[in-house]
């Protein structure tokens, strides 16, 4: 029997809320189907299965804010019997004592409290009648005050006290709406990283006329919706950079570096009223430039629209980020634990730029990396810069 | 089809595009991108979406002339023949 998890969908979650399922118990479900979708303090994600089989059983019910990891179903998987080990669905999920517990605390000890509450607790109270009523109508549980009769007995006088104090208590302060969450879990992973992560930090300014032309020139025979944007060039341009050093593709795992096979790029995305997703365009190296140009407007659409996949949140190997377009010549990106490295675009700007002994007026793209150096070194992240540069000039082989 | 219609249509798509906006604020003679913070993104999805709904061909090099809402409905009452 394999268990379904509470995923970890990037090193700032702790928790996530249950909102509904998408199947129910006796359900056939397929690797990659959707089965749920919960509610993070950055967006609501449609969580996705990773094992085939049927649903034997669900656990939690939707409403229910779970920490990381708490296994939420059981599904049988094909061809196993019913009883036995149960590996985990979502095995990407880290423990989450990996994350410091500065971010785990504020929201992990409600929903330890929901878990509390539903375990049934035996014990045998000791109260009057008359202060188990008085309990009763006032709302109080009397499992919660201390008795001071004898032997400890609950005394109506005991429950009345429990009233008055709980009315003295100032009322319990409205929970953060969604924004205020989104800013708390920026902070959270943004204030880790800069706290564990030795940052360095690279520029370097490309003529991206051929990249631009090249572009032009294919968008006019293309039809309108398969019209290419220029931060596509960008994104497999990385993301082909990144078999010349792999070693920023991947993350910084229990005391050393994990670099990882597969190039999935974290796509930094800007949320309409504030705040930012980074999810990830799955194997970013491996696509053509109109399969990528496909898959980057559904997932800008979907990021903004609230409908993210689980496994978008929790691949991402490298991030990319681009304030170019609100006029930024420039930005040295933070890097989103436990990834190693962020590269950045600006603004293209048309500059004076010497080439073949003239001089002449050139679009300029100023290009960063910001890497982590217990992984790489200056050296090894200019060398990634210097190979995005040569392959945006010759965007044809993109 | 008249500028009133083509000027509603273009309001549909651009709540469509910044739904969060309140568009009967919107200034006809300042640039969108400024007042929705649209990105070249939404500038995709707009020109895509005008193609379908009024079946126009807008290359990128005209993309300037969709800068406004005056501009743009201007741009697209030409395009289809009636000023």
């Amino acid at each position: 029997m394999a268990e379904f998890r509470m995923p970890q969908l990037g090193a700032d979650m702790s928790a996530g809320k249950l909102l509904r399922w998408r199947k129910q118990p006796g359900d056939l479900v397929q690797r990659g189907d959707i089965i749920a979708d919960v509610e993070t303090d950055k967006a609501d994600i449609e969580v996705e299965v990773f094992v085939t089989g049927v649903i034997e059983k669900f656990l939690v019910q939707p409403g229910e804010k779970l920490p990381v990891g708490t296994v939420m179903a059981f599904i049988r998987e094909e061809g196993k019997p019913a009883a036995g080990e149960a590996p985990p669905v979502f095995p990407a999920a880290p423990a989450p004592a990996a994350v410091p517990s500065e971010i785990i605390a504020p929201a992990a000890a409600p929903a330890a409290r929901a878990i509390a509450a539903a375990a049934p607790i035996e014990r045998r109270l000791h109260i009057s009648p008359v202060a188990r009523k008085a309990a009763a109508d006032l709302g109080i549980d009397p499992a919660t005050v201390q008795g001071s009769g004898p032997a400890g007995r609950i005394t109506l006088e005991d429950i009345q006290r429990a009233a008055q104090a709980r009315a003295a208590q100032p009322p319990p302060e409205a929970a953060p709406d969604r924004q205020t969450r989104l800013r708390q879990v920026i902070a959270a992973a943004m204030a880790r990283s800069k706290r564990e992560i030795p940052h360095y930090y690279l520029s370097t300014t490309m003529d991206v006329s051929r990249a631009l032309a090249w572009l032009a020139q294919g968008n006019l025979q293309r039809s309108v919706e398969d019209r290419l944007v220029y931060g596509v060039l960008l994104l497999k341009a990385v993301a082909l950079a990144l078999h010349e050093v792999p070693e920023l593709n991947g993350f910084w795992r229990e005391g050393r570096a994990a670099p990882s096979a597969d190039v999935h790029i974290g796509v930094a995305i800007s949320l309409r009223g504030g705040g930012l997703v980074a999810p990830a365009l799955h194997h970013t190296d491996r696509q053509s430039l109109g399969e990528l140009m496909k898959k980057f407007r559904d997932l800008v659409q979907r990021a903004r629209a609230g409908s993210l996949r689980s496994s978008e949140l929790s691949d991402p190997t490298f991030t990319v980020t681009s304030l170019g377009e609100q006029g930024v010549e420039s930005v040295f990106g933070i890097i989103y634990p436990p990834q190693v490295a962020i590269a950045g675009f600006g603004k293209i700007v048309e500059r004076p730029w010497s080439a073949e002994g003239q001089i002449v007026s050139r679009p300029l793209l100023t290009a960063t990396l910001s890497g982590d150096h217990r992984v790489s070194d200056g050296h090894r992240g200019g060398l990634f810069l210097a190979a995005v540069e040569r392959l945006l000039q010759e965007p044809e082989k993109l | 089809m008249t500028n009133d219609e083509i000027r509603g249509t273009v309001l549909r798509v651009l709540g469509q595009i910044a739904p969060e906006a309140d568009l009967s604020q919107l200034n006809p003679t300042r640039r969108l991108r400024d007042q929705l913070d649209i990105d070249s993104m939404d500038l995709l999805n707009f020109v895509i979406a005008l193609h379908k709904e009024l079946h126009v061909e807008i290359p990128e090099s005209d993309y300037p002339k969709l800068a406004t809402l005056q501009s743009c409905v201007d741009y697209l009452a030409g395009l289809s023949g009636r000023p």
